[in-house]
């Protein structure tokens, strides 16, 4: 265990006494304890930064369960940097608003504890080399997540976007543990290193083309994209903090995380490429278009973050093919470039986006964009931070937004002068889609801006509004500035971060020596589709009202909802049903159920084993057994026939003393001396019972049901026979008696070895026997004595 | 011999198979009762029968019949006691509470939703 070990795993460590201490404490915010942790995490991380922009890569093994070949590898390159700052550092600014945000009445406990899991969780992720520990990773930000979007768990909305959140993601998560199996399979490791070494055996396997769709459908569907976005937007019903950290900055760019990590691995693949290229690029306008037409603040957060997200994944999928033309100067290269560059931008104006409406809520009781309106009187400084984010997310300078943009539509611009051997003439659509859902985006940016805080201020919100504490203004102003100044000295991020995160999606070491500009040029087609995007933008803002009735086309039959939701209520009507098919209720049909599969697993495997029946040498039969024989099964005859009550127990006894006259003649005298104590005191049992039991001891039974018994019985009773009769004459190994009968006098002291074994080589044995008997009297007293009233009470009845 | 008891055995346990598939709740405690004698002759005679003098310490023996099933056994006999006196307990109460012994009447608590 290393000081990176010790670091990943500090956050749910620290959960513990965090929960402890918030069971005594409660004087102070718990947030205020829960703040160093992730801060001395960042500080940490950040003292790595200068070795790992020096190509330097840390490699930590720690051993977990190396049996099976999972191992805590922290692998620690330029792009698991950046995720692990990103997780560190938003963490600490979302912890520090959620003091504000939270207050002392909620249950604090629950949500600290939980947002440290998910950190540890997240970190691990991002830093990890095995595929199996970033597997248990994976799903344990599932499970935090899921548990923080159901913090409120008495609302209906919130349970419903925590398990449509968890069903999702961990559909694709378990998808892609199969496809990091197959990779595993084929490599013959679990580390992403060693795998990426070996990219011509993966190349040749026809089995890669699975593991690549089941690992995009991980990636996919953590990362919102289209079609399995849905779940996004409900999960907005976690606390803002939560939907700041989780859902907007970290959680849901695992997928980016392990498309980008995975991309040396597959970047040969023109599946791999087409698929998260074509998926990113629909996703970002569909979200794009959507997040126009929601009310609710949140909601258009939601789709905007899932359609930002859309924008990344396309510009990986562009840098793939950077990797598959192996050209690291090439033209793709910018692709790689500004996914890296957005993924950071993205998480800061997305970041400070969401606390600011986290502010909006907590101070005027409200997110419907319907009740909000004139608030930049009020809250102008909430309004300045809105104004500069928003136009960051709509593309425009000198934010940093703007700088990603240009890249990406510059890196759209590129595709089309690639050269295809497929879907050549399709190649124009890449800048059109890209153009197309930047304009939505600057629309909804501009949208957020004028619905919050222009226009008239509405009466309506169910709070008096004023600016928010300075507690919570915090956090949302350090991303600000962050968008400012990347946005000014883009060029402080390219040589320390971006370069070596860029680097190592493009596997390769030559440095890139990025240069961000602001300016690139009359002659750039980024730049004229900058300024086509921002008149469009503000057409389409000014006549919304023309445009927008083509919402209401689409039909509520066919929306991904919808599906979702039946396919759920199908699923499980389907299940019960399957389940009441074989789950009777009836003792006999689950009788049947377990003589059934007893008869076929048995002759199965009595079929597939080499059995020969040799039984050697065996005993002679003697007159009297078999005169004891006759008499076992004359009675055992007349129990199956007969409809008395009486007749059966005396049958029943007639078989049980039988039995012990047998055992003397098989020399067996302690066991047909208990046989006989037994059998009289069971006798005497029935006999008992006899008078509590009704007459007949048997009902009509049509002779359908009588024939199918008798064939399960008599297939038992084969199947055994044959059983019995193969473990007689196959011996796999020597008896063990011989130890007790040499020892039995030098070990134990006594001559009878029945008894010796039993209260001495397995005296404890014997004890818990005697245990299960005193239970099983317990039980019959109970059951005797014991009566439930009508108001539910115990009591013991006075006539048994 | 062992043949035979080995066959016996099954006899026994397909009967036992028989009774506890009806419906009346003594059938199925008498059934479980067969059953134990089945297995109880089918173990004994895994060992083989009759191989020698009786398994306690005497000079003059030079073989002795396996010990180790019997202490098994012996244990398996008291168990199946307790198991016996248990359900027929749990008969008798059925029976009591319910008024009846046929098992394809208890089947559960019908369901709200039923």
């Amino acid at each position: 265990m290393t000081l990176i070990h010790f670091a990943i795993l500090l956050p749910v460590i620290a959960a513990v006494g965090i929960g402890i201490l918030y069971r005594f404490y409660k004087k102070i915010h718990l947030g205020w304890f829960v703040l160093p942790i992730p801060a001395v995490i960042t500080v940490y991380l950040a003292t790595l930064i200068p070795a790992v922009s020096n190509n330097q890569v840390i490699y930590e093994t720690m051993q977990f369960m190396p049996r099976v070949g999972m191992n805590f590898d922290v692998y620690i390159d330029g792009l698991s940097l950046l995720f692990a700052i990103l997780i560190a550092g938003i963490g600490t600014l979302v912890v520090l608003y959620s003091i504000g945000y939270l207050s002392q009445q909620e249950k604090l406990g629950n949500f600290y504890v939980y947002l440290l899991i998910f950190m540890t969780a997240m970190l691990g992720v991002v830093l990890n080399d095995n595929v199996l520990m970033l597997y248990l990773f994976w799903e344990l930000t599932s499970i935090s997540s899921f548990l923080l979007i159901a913090y409120w768990f008495t609302r209906e909305r919130s349970i419903y976007g925590a398990q449509k959140s968890m069903l999702i993601t961990m559909f694709g998560g378990f998808l892609m543990l199969g496809g990091f199996i197959i990779l595993s399979l084929i490599t013959d490791t679990y580390s992403i290193r060693g795998m990426i070494e070996q990219v011509p055996a993966i190349q040749e396997d026809p089995m890669t083309m699975l593991a690549i769709v089941l690992i995009l459908f991980g990636a996919f569907t953590k990362s919102a994209q289209f079609p399995f976005y849905i779940w996004l937007p409900d999960a907005m019903e976690a606390p803002t903090p939560v939907s700041a950290y989780l859902h907007s900055a970290t959680m849901v760019k695992a997928g980016l995380y392990l498309v980008a990590r995975f991309t040396p691995l597959f970047a040969f693949s023109e599946l791999w490429v087409w698929s998260i290229l074509g998926v990113g690029l629909i996703t970002l306008v569909w979200a794009a278009f959507n997040a126009i037409k929601q009310d609710d603040l949140k909601a258009v957060l939601a789709f905007s973050t899932v359609s930002q997200l859309g924008l990344i994944m396309s510009l990986l999928g562009a840098g793939a093919l950077a990797v598959q033309t192996g050209a690291a100067e090439g033209l793709f290269t910018v692709a790689v470039v500004a996914a890296v560059f957005h993924l950071i931008n993205h998480a800061t104006f997305k970041g400070a986006l969401f606390m600011i409406i986290g502010i909006v809520d907590h101070e005027t009781g409200t997110r419907s964009l319907k009740k909000l309106g004139g608030l930049m009187t009020i809250m102008p400084i909430s309004f300045t931070m809105t104004l500069i984010t928003s136009l960051s997310m709509a593309g425009i300078p000198p934010f940093n937004g703007f700088l990603s943009k240009e890249l990406f539509l510059e890196a759209m611009f590129a595709l089309r002068e690639a050269d295809f051997s497929v879907l050549a003439d399709v190649s124009v659509l890449f800048p059109l889609l890209a153009i197309v859902g930047s304009i939505f985006t600057f629309v909804y940016s501009i949208i957020l801006i004028r619905g919050i805080f222009m226009g008239k201020q509405m009466p309506a919100t169910p709070k008096k509004p004023q600016e928010a504490p300075a507690l919570m203004l915090i956090s949302p102003m350090i991303l600000t500035i962050l968008v400012v100044v990347f946005g000014l000295f883009p060029n402080i991020l390219s040589g320390s971060i971006i370069d070596p995160a860029a680097m190592s999606i493009l596997n390769t070491s030559e440095p890139l020596n990025t240069e961000i500009y602001h300016w690139h040029g009359w002659d750039s087609p980024a730049l004229w589709s900058t300024i086509a995007i921002i008149a469009a933008g503000t057409l389409m803002y000014l006549f919304r009202d023309v445009w927008k009735p083509v919402y209401r086309l689409g039909t509520d039959a066919f929306t991904l909802n919808y599906l979702y939701d039946q396919g759920l209520i199908y699923s499980r009507l389907g299940a019960e049903r399957i389940t009441d098919g074989y789950m009777t209720g009836y003792i006999r049909s689950y009788l049947i159920y377990i003589f059934g599969a007893f008869v076929i697993f048995s002759l199965i495997t009595l079929i597939n084993t080499d059995i020969s029946f040799d039984w050697g040498v065996t005993a002679p039969i003697a007159l009297p057994e078999m005169l004891i024989i006759l008499i076992i099964l004359a009675a055992v005859a007349a129990m199956l026939i007969t409809r008395s009550r009486m007749v059966s127990i005396i049958m029943f006894s007639t078989i049980g003393f039988s039995l012990s006259l047998l055992f003397v003649f098989f020399r067996a005298v302690d066991l047909a001396l208990t046989q006989l104590a037994v059998e009289a005191i069971t006798t005497a049992l029935f006999l008992l019972a006899f008078f509590h039991l009704p007459k007949r001891s048997r009902h009509e039974e049509h002779r359908r049901f009588k024939l199918n018994n008798l064939m399960i019985s008599a297939a038992v009773g084969i199947v055994a026979t044959v059983i019995g009769l193969a473990a007689y004459s196959n011996r796999l190994f020597d008896s063990i008696s011989q130890f007790y009968i040499d020892n039995v006098y030098d070990l134990a002291a006594g001559g009878n070895m029945v008894n010796v074994i039993l209260v001495d080589f397995r005296g404890l044995d014997t004890l818990f026997e005697t245990l299960v008997f005193g239970i099983a009297g317990l039980g019959v007293f109970v059951l005797l004595k014991l009566r439930v009233n009508k108001e539910g009470e115990n009591k013991y009845e006075e006539h048994p | 011999m062992e043949i035979l008891i080995i066959v016996l055995a099954g006899l026994l346990i397909g009967a036992s198979v028989y009774l506890m598939l009806s419906k009346s709740l003594l059938r199925i405690i008498l059934g479980t009762g067969i059953l134990s004698h089945g297995i109880l002759l089918m173990l004994l005679t895994m060992g083989g029968l009759k191989r020698g003098g009786i398994p306690v310490l005497d000079d003059s023996v030079q073989q002795y019949t396996d010990p180790l099933p019997q202490a098994m056994l012996l244990t398996v006999i008291v168990i199946t006691f307790a198991l016996t006196a248990y359900m027929l307990v749990v008969a008798i109460r059925v029976y009591r509470e319910l008024g009846t012994d046929d098992v394809e009447q208890l089947k559960g608590v019908p369901r709200e939703d039923d």
